[in-house]
């Protein structure tokens, strides 16, 4: 069987596409897990254990995390070789350098070349740098995507749209343990004359685990 | 602490299947990599799953693997590879005889 | 012996390329887990919610959502630890499907 239908994500810019559209939230049934979601926030709350108040901040900050972050650092990398190689040693210090609180977690990044394409993956549970770029997607979290990446990448990456080359290596990293990973995109050619801040828009999300590349312009 | 190996070591990853939390995959187990990095040492999650504390610390490494010793039918690029973080206690020598 | 989220190499269809926006409740999971597991409370670590969620078994690993996942686990290990009891909690679960029927009747 054929790959879906997927169209293609334009700049990290453009509106992300999804399917299906979303109910509208009074619509959605209310759930087991909903309730039992409702129940344990107020029982915590209850007991002191956070207040509504903490509860609420920590929901802003998640929502506050997008791919953008992790566009800034790649773009910086492009730019410059110094940030690149204290990016590729740790990225959680990197992102300080931006005043991106990017968590405890150990973050590290795998530089795509001309030779190794890196693809992320995390078998056991979808392992994600959240904290630095949001939430994943839920392909990222399906049973086909931690099946089947470790094994045949390269059709994966078809599915994406993404052809690999047979001389370039393609290295699947899962995250098994306490790193999480992101993936440091080549840069696109024909963006030369583009300043960061332009370089850090081309940076998508996807490009960052892995199942794309950037475009050349 | 000091590491049980080294960058460049030729490893395999010792079979065994218990139960509980573990995070070596099977795909890995039996199988034969190389250690590409040292990356630390953490507490062992074995032991963190079930509320304890998980001390000594392990050695946690990056074993690379050749993705044609992982699967027998792998239809990709030939210098394809996998890498997966691993806990010492879960390698030992390439050399070592594994149990038939 | 395979456990059952250890999937990886298994066979699978193609990946389904979607996405959802998440919802309000999935965040406050989200939210939940990294309060208890912060330096300040400690009472929970990502490993026993990994853990948790293996336990689930396969039948409700393979039905329930991402989230739905993490909230049984977290529910179920504040339970082991004391945290809360199985009476607050049933409780506490009738009135928030109360008030819920109360606010969209």
């Amino acid at each position: 069987m054929s790959g879906i239908q997927r169209h293609r994500h334009g700049h990290a810019g453009a509106p992300p596409h999804r399917h299906p559209p979303q109910p509208d939230l009074e619509d959605a049934p209310y759930t087991d897990c909903m309730a039992m979601t409702d129940a344990v926030a107020g029982l915590l709350i209850k007991k002191k254990v956070f207040t509504a108040g903490e509860l609420r901040r920590m929901v802003e900050i998640i929502d506050s995390k997008s791919p953008a972050a992790g566009g800034k650092l790649v773009a910086r990398a492009w730019v410059d070789k110094a940030f690149k190689k204290r990016l590729l040693k740790n990225v959680n210090a990197a992102a300080a350098e931006f005043d991106i609180d990017a968590g405890p977690i150990p973050i590290r990044c795998v530089e795509n070349t001309a030779k190794i394409h890196n693809v992320i993956v995390c078998t056991l549970c979808s392992c994600y740098p959240r904290l630095l770029i949001g939430l994943p997607p839920d392909w990222y979290k399906s049973r086909a995507y931690r099946s089947r990446t470790i094994r045949e990448p390269r059709a994966v990456l078809r599915e994406f749209g993404t052809e690999i080359a047979d001389g370039v290596e393609v290295r699947v990293h899962d995250s098994t343990a306490d790193l999480r990973y992101m993936v440091l995109p080549m840069r696109p050619k024909g963006s030369e004359r583009l300043d960061e801040k332009a370089l850090a828009k081309l940076v998508t999300r996807d490009s960052m685990i892995g199942v794309t590349r950037l475009e050349d312009r | 602490m000091t590491a049980r190996f080294a960058v460049g070591d030729k490893v395999r990853v010792r079979r065994a299947y218990p139960p509980g939390h573990l995070r070596t995959p099977c795909f890995i187990r039996g199988k034969p990599g190389r250690v590409t990095q040292v990356i630390g040492a953490y507490a062992n999650p074995e032991e963190l799953a079930y509320g304890r504390k998980g001390l000594p610390k392990r050695s946690l490494y990056w074993v690379q693997f050749r993705q044609t010793d992982l699967w027998p039918d792998y239809a990709g690029g030939a210098g394809d590879t996998a890498v997966v973080d691993v806990y010492e206690h879960w390698l030992e020598p390439a050399a070592a005889r594994t149990r038939k | 012996m395979r456990r059952h989220h250890d999937m990886g190499g298994l066979a699978a269809g193609p990946v389904e390329i979607s996405e959802h926006d998440y919802a309000p409740w999935e965040k406050r999971v989200d939210a939940i887990m990294r309060l208890l597991s912060d330096n300040k409370r400690r009472l929970l670590r990502v490993d026993e919610l990994r853990r948790g969620i293996e336990d689930l078994g396969p039948g409700a690993y393979d039905q329930l959502s991402y989230y739905e996942r993490w909230i049984s686990s977290i529910t179920n290990i504040l339970i082991e630890k004391g945290v809360i009891t199985v009476d607050e909690l049933g409780r506490a679960i009738e009135d928030a499907k109360a008030h819920r029927r109360e606010a969209h009747p």
